[in-house]
């Protein structure tokens, strides 16, 4: 259990989906003028990622890696060159089946994230962490709790983002430094701050 | 319509896809920390934006308007896998340390977004010109980081040592700032600065116009 905990630390704070390993900053920057909608963006991105790196890693497992076709008769089968078109494709038919789900079972949950929905597929932070799970030989289970914590990571990287943004609008910036330039240099300096989390370690 | 000089030219300063399109930053900061990789980056960029290009551009006519995101992802896929297995095959060294940024490329905003805004509406040739034009601009950007990371980070350029660090008995205090994540952000921010500053046109209007402080008379 404590395992678990301390990967769910790591990915939030320590190895900061945005901040540190700099994934999904597109969406990160356009998207983070309002507090509303970083929140409704941040909790799209934690629901779409606990989905697909767990099913990624499923996907990995059982279909993909070498030997990983014997049950169906295939010992000596190794697939694994097709596995960033295999994860790219799960991602898009992920996020268009949740989308169509909620828009059956949870209207209320649709309209609120609907738009940010069909930008999540192309969000390099979700494809960067199915990479990270085959990369570091994540299990089932931490898999999970990995997506979980990436996830809540970039969700709160991006909130405490469009909370300086907010404020920040009202400030007198230097002409060329006015909107992008200037998100640059406040992102960096929340990264900064996230860097004093580096000596956690449960 | 613009001329085969502009679709090139024009992305690598006047319309540069990262400082003013804002795409395809995600890799543009992780793999600047030293020269090599960037090199090796920016090449597989130039191939992945050039071919897509080229390959959505040819199928844009036969591609009914609803699946054509899938279409355009599949190609981009492809294109990246055989860049990935090249670099596994040849520089497995590179390869080890971009770890999954080559994989990334699929995502690149830079990538999707002009097969998107461009290759659908344009001929083979233009499209080529346009997709090596934007990748030409992204690696502008990547490569002035490197260029001040690397040796400010660790006294090296290419790996040969351009200053001579304290550790081996030179003069210089190795920077530990540069091989960090942050310093990435402040570059590129001071380089959107520096762009703009040398082209006015793309400053961006502010929202809040401050009015002018007129109390200080009052307490005089």
């Amino acid at each position: 259990m404590e395992q678990y905990l301390g990967l769910f630390i790591r990915a939030v704070f320590i190895e900061n989906m945005a901040l540190t390993f700099f994934l999904g900053m597109c969406t990160f920057i356009a998207i983070s003028k309002k507090i509303s909608t970083a929140i409704g963006l941040g909790i799209a991105v934690v629901v779409v990622l606990a989905i697909t790196v767990p099913v990624n890693n499923l996907i990995l497992n059982y279909l993909l890696k070498e030997g990983a076709l014997a049950w169906a008769g295939f010992p000596n089968v190794d697939l694994s060159f097709l596995g960033l078109l295999s994860y790219i494709g799960v991602i898009a038919a992920m996020v268009q089946i949740l989308e169509m789900f909620l828009d059956r079972f949870v209207p209320f949950l649709y309209n609120a994230l609907g738009v940010f929905l069909p930008l999540i597929t192309v969000n390099c932070a979700i494809l960067g962490a199915s990479l990270f799970m085959v990369e570091r030989d994540y299990s089932f289970a931490e898999s999970t709790v990995f997506g979980l914590g990436a996830g809540v990571g970039w969700a709160l990287a991006i909130t405490a983002l469009a909370g300086v943004r907010e404020k920040l609008k009202y400030s007198d910036v230097p002409e060329g430094l006015r909107g992008l330039g200037i998100t640059f240099i406040s992102v960096g300096l929340i990264s900064l701050c996230f860097m004093s989390f580096g000596g956690i370690d449960i | 319509m613009s001329t085969p000089k502009e679709v090139l030219l024009d992305p690598i300063f006047n319309n540069n896809p990262i400082a003013l399109q804002v795409l395809g930053i995600c890799s543009a900061l992780a793999v600047t920390v030293n020269m090599s990789t960037t090199l090796v980056m920016c090449a597989a960029v130039i191939f992945v934006t050039t071919m897509s290009n080229v390959a959505v551009s040819l199928v844009r006519n036969r591609v009914p308007s609803s699946i054509r995101i899938i279409v355009q992802m599949t190609i981009i896929a492809s294109l990246v896998i055989v860049v990935d297995q090249f670099l596994q095959a040849y520089a497995y060294e590179i390869s080890k340390s971009l770890s999954v940024f080559v994989g990334l490329i699929i995502t690149n905003c830079i990538v999707m977004g002009r097969a998107e805004a461009f290759a659908m509406q344009n001929g083979p040739v233009m499209s080529a010109l346009d997709g090596f034009g934007n990748a030409l601009g992204y690696s502008v950007i990547l490569v002035g980081v490197a260029l001040i990371r690397e040796p400010l980070g660790s006294g090296t350029l290419l790996g040969f040592e351009i200053l001579p660090r304290v550790a081996d008995g030179g003069w210089y205090h190795t920077n530990g700032l540069m091989l960090l994540a942050p310093s990435a952000f402040f570059i590129i921010g001071l380089f959107i600065w520096a762009i703009r500053a040398w082209k006015p046109e793309q400053v961006e209007a502010s929202e809040y116009e401050i009015a002018p402080n007129l109390q200080y008379k009052e307490a005089m």
